[in-house]
């Protein structure tokens, strides 16, 4: 870059952000070590559903992949641990991160499906697409057949062991997630996927491989969602190929995506919050807690259809993680300050 | 000097509507030529052909000689072949520096720091510089206008496609818009520009083109164009 001009990345929110990221991350690294085990499986939870909506919002919030098939990706999480830690015998910690690697694998010929398909059936698409890999585990008695299997492996584990690490690989997929969605829209391809985000045919128009930069997204997602899957069945235990293949997986991941803030990094961090608060609130009242989840989105979506991280971002210009380029230009005197 | 684009025999339909009707065209290396014609007589049709966002049911496009009838959109650009829409499509999230660095990055496909320099002299060239950090999606129309002048000049094309870029400007701003693309034409870009403000395109093109149901009526010198009783029969109507 020549002369004065020069392009930043970071702001004072930045900053800031950076400092309690690092901070929060640090705190919850400690956990395991002050936690009771009840508050653990929680945080599990969390975390793990923070990895999915991540995932989720870097399809639909940048790509333009609406997808309702990502459940396809947690249940192969959940049987890839189930092989790699049982039928291969690696260590369980170690077979969640196989199967993570394993959905990405995955996602390439699901792509290659699925890819054919535009728009609403694209999505239709991928949610059949799930619900094939839903009947194969289904009948395949190797993998347990309809009635499912136990992840032997993480149930021999010492129990103490078994809750700390899997508890440890939560926070690393979860903060993972939002780590690599951060550097991926900081690259070329961030620069891409924003475009993409915004108006598809412009960027197609200035050079911007569509089908390239969505498949690298897929395959992304895939990881994510696989590794998430594996976590989620390393607290569970137990699989049910009914449960680990559920459209529920994508309808949480959306309702986060949704409340939050799509299209953005903080959004799915406030809607995963917002969407624990509200089930501890509401666990008590059976059905009606659903229907209340139903009613906060509806109020969201008519009040803030941006998410309420964009009554934040509009109000006080925030931004935690420094994804935008300004241009830092010298001050000359024809030259006004921005408005 | 050869021609950088050439359609031969291009026709295009949706549905029953005949949008293009084998049409033969060629643009010279470093010429600037003027398309005009009433709605509907195919004009972004074939502006969106030559982009290459539309593929022609028969005929071909050549760039330099080269069959480019199918290839994509994004290879297009890369081959040096971009476009403005005539609807401005800014990227609306992000900052003004930002959609003209996207046109710059995966047009010629430089390292990033290059990328931003290209960014930062197009934004000259055009004035928007002062509004590099602001959202593109807050813009007024001129400058939208000039935000999609911008990104497709990012991408350092040999060929340059304008859709109506001063349509729906007022008269001041046409002749700002004019200056701008009169600058660009001496970087030897060469140009097909798609306008209804006729004084504009007279300004700066070195041929017309008429074009009406999909067909050329009429191709030459702009003044003899507009001046042909075919061009005078489209816009007046027949005997005038």
């Amino acid at each position: 870059m020549s002369g004065e001009l020069t392009v930043v990345r970071a702001t004072t929110a930045s900053r800031l952000g950076a400092v309690a990221g690092v901070a929060a991350l640090t705190a919850l690294a400690t956990v395991p070590f002050w936690a009771s085990a009840g508050d653990m499986r929680l945080l599990v939870e969390a975390l793990t559903l923070l990895a999915l909506a991540q995932m989720w919002n870097l399809l639909a919030g940048y790509a333009g992949l609406v997808s309702i098939g990502q459940q396809a990706f947690v249940g192969i999480g959940a049987y890839g641990l189930y092989y790699f830690g049982d039928k291969v015998g690696v260590h369980p910690f170690l077979a969640a991160g196989l199967a993570g690697l394993a959905a990405a694998a995955l996602a390439i010929p699901t792509a290659g499906l699925a890819f054919r398909l535009r728009g609403g059936y694209f999505a239709i698409g991928t949610w059949v697409i799930a619900e094939v890999y839903h009947l194969l585990a289904v009948n395949t008695s190797y993998l347990g057949g309809g009635s499912g299997v136990t992840v032997g492996s993480a149930a021999a584990l010492e129990r103490g062991t078994r809750e700390d690490g899997t508890y440890w690989l939560a926070l690393a997929a979860g903060a993972g997630a939002v780590i690599l969605v951060y550097a991926v829209l900081r690259s070329r391809l961030g620069l891409a996927l924003t475009a993409i985000r915004d108006n598809e045919e412009a960027a197609e128009s200035l050079g911007v491989d569509l089908v390239r930069a969505k498949l690298v997204v897929y395959v992304l997602a895939g990881l994510g969602c696989g590794l998430a899957g594996a976590v989620i069945y390393l607290n569970l235990l137990r699989i049910q190929p009914d449960a680990a293949f559920t459209v529920n997986w994508t309808a949480y991941m959306i309702f986060i995506v949704v409340i939050g803030g799509i299209g953005t990094i903080e959004g799915p961090i406030v809607g995963t919050a917002v969407f624990f608060v509200l089930r501890e609130l509401l666990s008590g009242y059976g059905t009606w807690y659903l229907v209340a989840l139903g009613g906060v989105a509806v109020v969201v979506m008519l009040a803030a259809p941006g998410g309420l991280w964009s009554l934040v971002q509009r109000r006080f210009d925030l931004r935690l993680f420094p994804v935008q380029r300004r241009l830092r230009l010298p001050p000359a005197p024809e030259r006004e300050a921005n408005p | 000097m050869g021609s950088v684009i050439e359609l031969e025999g291009v026709s295009k339909s949706f549905g029953s509507l005949q949008a293009l009707d084998d049409l033969s065209l060629q643009l010279d290396e470093g010429e600037a030529l003027g398309v005009v014609g009433p709605n509907g007589a195919g004009k972004t049709t074939m502006l969106s052909l030559i982009a290459g966002s539309l593929h022609p049911d028969r005929g071909r496009i050549l760039f330099c000689g080269r069959d480019v009838t199918r290839v994509s959109p994004h290879g297009h650009c890369r081959l040096g072949i971009a476009r403005t829409f005539q609807i401005p499509r800014p990227f609306g999230g992000m900052t003004v520096f930002e959609n003209v660095l996207v046109g710059a990055s995966f047009g010629p496909a430089g390292s990033d720091g290059e990328a931003e320099e290209i960014a930062v002299g197009v934004l000259a060239d055009v004035g928007l510089l002062r509004k590099a950090n602001t959202l593109a999606g807050s813009l007024p129309l001129l400058e939208r206008k000039r935000l999609e002048l911008a990104r497709a000049l990012a991408a350092r094309p040999r060929v340059l496609l304008l859709d109506e870029i001063a349509g729906g400007l007022t008269e001041p701003e046409v002749l700002e818009l004019v200056a701008t693309i009169r600058k660009v034409r001496a970087a030897s870009v060469s140009l097909v520009w798609i306008e209804h403000i006729v004084h504009a395109l007279l300004a700066v093109v070195d041929r017309l083109v008429a074009l009406d149901f999909g067909r050329k009526i009429v191709e030459g010198d702009p003044q003899a164009v507009m001046a042909s009783p075919e061009v005078r029969s489209v816009y007046l109507g027949a005997g005038a």
